[in-house]
């Protein structure tokens, strides 16, 4: 028997977990999110989201030149992801095509999973974005399935010759009510709108360990701040309530927890992690005010994972017992 | 006082239950010892004995005039049959004294009670006994005990920290310690406190041992300056960084020792033997260990002669199951597998750790996902995933300036790393290589 021991450098135990286990609690996590989908927009948002996440994995399969479609379950969760940020009436070669251009340009071009300096749904977005705007902007002309979450649209105070942007214009010519963009029954992208979903998605992750407080935390408090004090209190005439319609409105509470905390693409160090979600923020906000587009999470994120390796060289923790110089 | 947890760690499955109540039993006289000559950090000893010398219990074998070594004495009487390089759990070959037992089991005369009391002793005396005794610590690092009890007198010490945290899952040799002979753990700490004039005596212990807790607690109840200290149980609670901040909230500094911020720290097993050194004149030459593991038959704490060959020991044990694959000198996240069992337990063994076939991981190394999980759980605040990369592709200029030497080897980060990257490693291979960089 002595002849089998195997001898291997400590420690000799090791976590379940893996990274195939952390892409199922994503997928799990994006669960509700993905239902609230369909309750709201309707069975179509069903087909979008299968033919993205399908994309997503044949294109991998096929770069891996391997017949293990699932893999470490990765390429699911990107199109999952980019399917959930499409608008609800887009034609199926649009998740198709997104999900195929994440996977073959922003991972695979740089040398596949781990390796990607942009998140790859996020990549996948933009380029559709950028060719095919018309088609992603289709959602103020989509309106959620009437009768399968109703709430009043009234709204106090909102009018729409006071909203400023282009995003405020969008939800308050609708006079969309906090209730409702807190259970997502608004106009919007599949996976964006609904932020109870979201926040029960992204409490899975937290009982998981797999995201911490600092880039959501980050984000939306930077969100929440800057839409009080820039926001013109516009919104049922509050400032408190115009952060609070900054939050909840548009990508920021996916991008939050879903996007901006994707693993690779995201800083490592504590201090990072928050000014990542920080700078996000700040960007985010520069676009909805005073950019051409309506929303800005996608380029927001984009830029600060572009400067990722930095904010990680940066902030170097102290470490334990540092000697003050 | 309530501990504060330290930041970061990990919480791997006990497996204490196993074993936490099963006293220490004395294992079965061997008929051979292997002693080596070097079971310590420090200088190697020489023999004090040839081949064919009729040596008797605690007689001392091997010496150094080296003041950080400690000197080794017979744990069987019998005859020395050889002098050699034999194998040692560190995978090297170590110049041993092998000695076949004559049954009798006889003690050298040279073992005797000072006749005296702690309290008639001087500091000195005291510090001479342990030296003499050859102990040294227990925990599983194995550095003299009178060297750590010899400060220079520039650092202030005010505090002695008994550490019976026993962080590494599996090993109940300490808690058994506690509990069976809490008077002598008492002792030997307050014969230490002695010998470095300080007041504050604080035995730490993990939460998961409420009754070593109690037991600790009934006997300081009686000294006025010493206390117990309840640990969150939470793995490296007992590295010696983490144990002193969670005690006394001070940070030993980077590249410094606990006596830089004025404490001296020794095991719970350690202060036991240092009491029946005083007390019996009897020097360190059986200790408790942890056998144990699912690749056990029969797990149990055993009184071991030191010298005893690992195998018989696992023998006694009802040897291994047959899916066994792996055999461990020490605890799980620390510990050294060892390729073959013909090897000798030594002072330090805390204990011998069997595992089986599912217990193991053969999964491939993946690319690093940037999850930060290992930054999370690094006591250090280290960041191992670059440390591991330097290491994997040997940067040493980089692995230095990401702080590489710093890392103790804990194995948080490779424990969590979803990933199955061997950081623990990499940095233990580069920290070597800055290391003889900066001897040239
Ligand atoms: S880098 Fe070193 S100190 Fe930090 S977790 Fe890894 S082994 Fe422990
Ligand atoms: S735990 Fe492993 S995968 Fe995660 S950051 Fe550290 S090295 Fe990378």
């Amino acid at each position: 028997m002595n002849s089998k021991l195997v001898v291997s450098s400590s420690p000799h135990l090791r976590t379940p977990e893996t990274i195939t286990s952390i892409m199922i609690d994503v997928i799990i996590a994006l669960f509700p999110v993905a239902l609230a989908s369909v309750l709201i927009f309707g069975y179509y948002a069903l087909v979008t989201i299968v033919v993205g996440v399908l994309a997503a994995m044949v294109t991998e399969a096929v770069l891996k030149m391997k017949t293990d479609i699932m893999s470490d379950g990765s390429a699911a969760v990107t199109g999952l992801l980019l399917a959930l940020t499409l608008p609800p009436n887009a034609p199926l070669w649009i998740p198709a095509v997104g999900s195929a251009c994440a996977i073959l340009i922003a991972k695979h071009f740089f040398g596949g999973v781990g390796n990607n300096i942009f998140n790859p749904a996020l990549v996948g977005r933009a380029i559709l974005v950028m060719s095919w705007g018309t088609l992603m902007v289709g959602g103020s002309d989509f309106w959620p399935v009437p009768g399968v979450l109703n709430f009043s649209r009234n709204v106090a105070g909102a009018d729409v010759e006071t909203a400023a942007t282009p995003l405020e214009a969008e939800i308050v010519a609708m006079g969309t009510g906090w209730q409702e963009l807190l259970v997502g029954n608004v106009t919007g992208s599949l996976g964006e709108t609904s932020a109870i979903a979201i926040l029960i998605g992204a409490f899975w992750l937290f009982y998981k360990g797999h995201i911490d407080w600092r880039i959501p935390g980050g984000y939306i408090g930077t969100v929440f701040i800057l839409g009080m004090l820039l926001g013109d209190g516009f919104y049922m005439d509050s400032v408190l309530m115009t952060g609070v319609f900054h939050v909840l409105a548009g990508g920021v509470m996916l991008g939050a927890f879903f996007m901006a905390t994707d693993m690779v693409t995201s800083p490592v160090t504590p201090l990072g992690r928050l000014l990542f979600g920080v700078g996000c923020g700040v960007i985010t906000m520069i676009i909805r005010l005073y950019g051409a587009y309506p929303e800005g999470v996608t380029f927001a994120i984009l830029l600060m994972n572009a400067v990722t390796p930095i904010i990680d060289r940066y902030t170097v923790p102290k470490k334990f017992g540092e000697v003050k110089s | 006082m309530k501990a504060k947890a330290f930041k970061g760690g990990v919480h791997p499955e006990g497996h204490k239950e196993v074993t936490q109540r099963l006293s220490i039993v004395g294992s079965k006289l061997p008929e051979r010892v292997v002693i080596p000559m070097q079971q310590h950090i420090g200088a190697p000893c020489e023999p004090l004995v040839e081949v064919g010398d009729e040596v008797k219990v605690g007689q001392k074998i091997g010496d150094t005039e080296a003041f950080v070594s400690a000197p080794i004495h017979a744990s069987i009487s019998g005859k020395v049959t050889a002098i050699e390089p034999y194998n040692h759990p560190t995978g090297a070959k170590v110049k041993s004294v092998i000695i076949e037992a004559d049954g009798n089991d006889e003690w050298s005369q040279e073992v005797k009670p000072p006749g005296k009391s702690v309290e008639e002793m001087e500091p000195k005396e005291i510090l001479n006994i342990i030296r003499e005794a050859g102990i040294v610590g227990m925990g599983g690092a194995a550095f003299p005990a009178h060297v750590k009890l010899s400060p220079p007198p520039e650092k202030m010490i005010d505090t002695l920290i008994l550490n019976g945290a026993e962080c590494e899952p599996h090993l109940t040799a300490d808690h058994r310690t506690m509990i069976e002979d809490p008077e002598g753990v008492v002792f030997g700490l307050k014969a230490m406190m002695k010998v470095l004039g300080v007041e504050n005596g604080i035995i730490g212990i993990e939460e998961n041992k409420p009754d070593a807790i109690k037991t600790m607690q009934e006997m300081a109840e009686k000294e006025s300056n010493i206390i117990v200290v309840p640990l969150p149980t939470m793995y490296p609670q007992g590295a010696e960084k983490m144990l002193i901040e969670a005690i006394n909230g001070r940070q030993v500094p980077s590249g410094g020792l606990p006596m830089d911020v004025g404490v001296v720290n020794q095991n719970v097993g350690t202060s036991r033997a240092i009491a029946q050194a005083i007390r019996e004149g009897k020097p360190l030459i059986e200790r408790p260990l942890t056998v144990t593991g699912a690749g056990i038959n029969t797990p149990a704490n055993l009184m071991v002669r030191v010298g005893t060959i690992v195998e018989e020991i696992i023998e006694q044990c009802n040897g291994m199951r047959d899916d066994a694959c792996k055999v461990i000198i020490g605890g799980p996240m620390m510990g050294m597998a060892q390729p073959e069992l013909d090897i000798p337990a030594l002072k330090g063994t805390s204990g011998i750790l069997v595992l089986t076939e599912s217990e193991i991981s053969y999964s491939e190394i993946n690319s690093c996902i940037r999850c930060a999980k290992c930054v999370d759980v690094c006591p250090i605040n280290l960041i191992p995933s670059f440390l591991g990369r330097a290491g994997e592709k040997g940067q040493v200029e980089v692995a230095e300036e990401y702080h590489a030497l710093d890392c103790i080897e804990c194995g948080c980060c490779t424990y969590v790393c979803p990933a199955s990257r061997p950081l623990t490693q990499w940095i233990k291979i580069i920290k070597a290589e800055i290391m003889a960089q900066k001897k040239q």
